[in-house]
């Protein structure tokens, strides 16, 4: 059986999501990199992977997947029987992965990335930070992790006490707000929060991915 | 036990989820939900929905928001009755949640900033931002382009099964074609039309739009 092959980007935070599953999962990849910088993901040969031209796509036997959500959830599912179940013992428990998953594409990733995209990508091609982009953005993210801190009071993980793709899904933001943007104190200034972001980047699968990002 | 939907009629994640509801035959009861009154701020909503957003359902013990984890909650549940909406195989099923996650990731963003500008702006007495109406409209239109070389290849989205990843594209294809200017987005790309004229007329989704106010 020929291993899963990913194809992504070091630096990109959906690539590293999907490799902390895969970790997490046990399951045996292939990485490919994908040259973003010199736009090899306009070119067909990857359009041919993700018409949208985006990292990650991933081919498993005849299938090709993109959208890192959409494939962590087919690993999941496919591997349940090896390495932790991620998606919920119940019908009841899947639907609140799914609810929390959701949260995380919908409300949390669009302030967080618009943060690190400021602060992090437009220097790095010579363009200025824009500050009100990141105070408005700043003011969003506090808002809905306002909203976490209150639900991780309740339980040790956002769908219950268990690890799950909904948990999966944050480290690799986090990750660079913490320790690239120089953002911390929003996670550090939140009692359960900090505690659940301390147990979930002390997995030896998030650990993994960490290895990976490194230049 | 009925599902209670909490949830203006008018709201099109709302209207996802009863879209959902009623291809599966599940009996729901709508709470009307006054967005306009900020009801969705105050706290006994809160309570149920910490984003204060709709919709949210309460099914006996269980209450659950994100209009895309209630569709796949049901449609999973009932999976025996009704239409299949989440296809049959391990690798169809991925290919649903790909393109869910495609229409909440790439369509879903710019629909939303062309509807909040044209179709609510107004009402809620805001000014119109052109530049945003321009560019979402040429943004739209690039991801259009690659769902008409998708339909192009096969019947529905996921593949020649209409699916959740369908279903959650009609709220806001029904307003961008009935109540704005910009229905030539959808109606001047072939494929897209014709699925769209497709999933338009499916019983299901006329009775929820004659639930409208």
């Amino acid at each position: 059986m020929a291993p899963v092959k990913v194809h992504g980007h070091p630096l990109s935070g959906a690539t590293a999501t999907v490799i902390a599953c895969l970790h997490e999962k046990q399951v045996e990849y292939e990485f490919v990199s994908v040259d973003l910088s010199s736009g090899a993901h306009k070119q067909p040969s990857f359009l041919a992977l993700n018409p949208f031209g985006q990292v990650p796509a991933v081919q498993d036997g005849d299938l090709v997947l993109f959208e890192s959500r959409a494939i962590i959830k087919y690993l999941a599912k496919k591997y349940e029987g090896q390495g932790p179940d991620l998606l919920g013992s119940t019908l009841a428990e899947q639907a609140l992965v799914e609810q929390w998953s959701q949260v995380e594409g919908q409300s949390f990733n669009s302030p967080c990335s618009a943060i690190l995209f400021q602060i992090i990508f437009v220097p790095r091609r010579g363009g200025q930070t824009d500050e009100a982009v990141v105070a408005s953005s700043v003011e969003k993210l506090n808002k809905v992790l306002d909203v976490y801190e209150e639900k991780l009071s309740k339980s040790k993980y956002l769908a219950g006490d268990f690890f799950s793709l909904a948990d999966l899904q944050h480290p690799v933001y986090i990750h660079y707000l913490v320790n690239a943007c120089g953002k911390g104190e929003l996670i550090s200034c939140r009692k359960h929060v900090s505690a659940w972001w301390e147990d979930i980047s002390s997995r030896p699968g998030w650990k993994k991915v960490t290895e990976m990002m490194k230049p | 036990m009925v599902v209670k939907v909490h949830g203006p009629p008018y709201s099109s994640s709302t209207r996802t989820v009863l879209a959902c509801f009623v291809e599966k035959g599940i009996d729901f009861e709508i709470v009307p939900v006054d967005m306009l009154k900020g009801e969705q701020k105050k706290p006994e909503f809160l309570a149920l929905q910490p984003f204060g957003k709709v919709p949210v359902i309460q099914d006996g013990d269980l209450t659950l928001f994100e209009s895309r984890a209630i569709i796949r909650y049901y449609a999973e549940k009932y999976a025996g009755q009704g239409t299949s909406l989440l296809g049959k195989t391990l690798e169809e099923r991925a290919l649903v949640e790909q393109w869910l996650e495609v229409e909440g990731q790439n369509y879903n963003p710019h629909g939303y900033h062309l509807l909040m500008q044209l179709v609510y702006a107004t009402k809620l007495g805001m000014p119109q931002d052109e530049a945003l109406i321009d560019k979402s409209a040429e943004l739209l239109g690039k991801v259009l382009d690659v769902y008409e070389e998708r339909l192009s290849k096969s019947k529905y989205l996921a593949g020649d099964f209409y699916s959740l990843a369908d279903l959650s594209h009609l709220p806001f294809a029904e307003l961008i074609v009935n109540a704005t200017d910009k229905g030539y987005l959808i109606r001047e790309r072939k494929h897209v039309n014709a699925w769209w004229e497709d999933i338009s007329s499916r019983p299901a989704w006329k009775k929820v739009m004659a639930m409208a106010i």
